[in-house]
């Protein structure tokens, strides 16, 4: 990797990247949990987050125009801190059979849907970069 | 005792969250198959439970449940990855991927509690 090859202080630069990516993104979780309490809060995060790390990830993959440290702040800092697994899971555990099994389904199709909608945005944006 | 704004806790938490999952992810990241978030999801609903369950104070759970965990354990990574598996015809890996994550963070709150059950 080309990382290992840098300088020290360039990894430093990621990691306090990411730091502040974290502080920011997991304080608009906390803040969205007020706004929506419980389950809905989560599976809103996870849903905008899903769809926004879509759109960076594909953008990056079509059209490379992010730069690494944007990556790094936005992609592991902000939006990866901003959604959550282990509460998602939790959540689902402490909850009734059928809540359960409706929390599971709306957290993946809604991930996953905006995952597709992050890359169909990306084409959108590619395709209008290039018609240019 | 000195009282701490929430959000600075919660953000506190949410950057050492963060920083754990880079170095973890990279830690046990393989070509193939996204076994860094994989890891972190699991290990993070681990710790979740394990804190939950114990009954910590509302700012040990802010730091280390909404910020720390929350933080360490990712959702869009794991919907990113599983639709990529998907869509590079790696099928059936995008479906072990997101049973595997479901069944290991279940097994782990599972085991969690478990513990906390035997201790306490």
């Amino acid at each position: 990797m080309a990382e290992k090859t840098a300088h020290p202080l360039v990894r430093v630069e990621s990691l306090a990247l990411i730091a502040i990516g974290g502080f920011a993104g997991s304080n608009l979780r906390y803040f969205t949990g007020f706004l929506l309490p419980g389950m809905f809060g989560t599976l809103t995060v996870n849903a905008l987050g899903s769809f926004a790390l879509g759109f960076v990830l594909y953008e990056t993959l079509y059209s490379g125009v992010l730069a690494q440290e944007t990556r790094a702040v936005v992609s592991t800092g902000f939006l990866s801190s901003f959604t959550t697994y282990s509460t998602f899971a939790l959540q689902s555990s402490q909850a009734p059979p059928l809540w359960l099994v409706a929390n599971i389904a709306a957290n993946y199709t809604l991930g996953f849907t905006g995952v597709l909608l992050g890359r169909y945005l990306a084409q959108s944006v590619d395709r209008r970069w290039s018609n240019d | 005792m000195i009282e701490f704004d929430p959000a600075h806790v919660v953000g506190t938490g949410g950057a050492i969250g963060a920083l754990l999952r880079h170095y973890v992810s990279q830690l046990v990241d393989v070509e193939e198959y996204p076994t860094g978030t994989f890891a972190v999801n699991v290990l993070g609903s681990f710790a979740l439970g394990l804190i939950t369950f114990l009954g910590a104070d509302t700012t040990l759970l802010l730091l280390f449940g909404t910020g720390v965990c929350g933080s360490f354990t990712t959702f869009s990574s794991f919907s990113f990855e599983t639709v990529r598996l998907w869509e590079t015809g790696e099928r059936g890996r995008a479906i072990g991927n997101a049973g595997g994550n479901l069944l290991g963070a279940g097994l782990a709150i599972g085991l969690a509690w478990g513990l906390v059950q035997l201790l306490g």
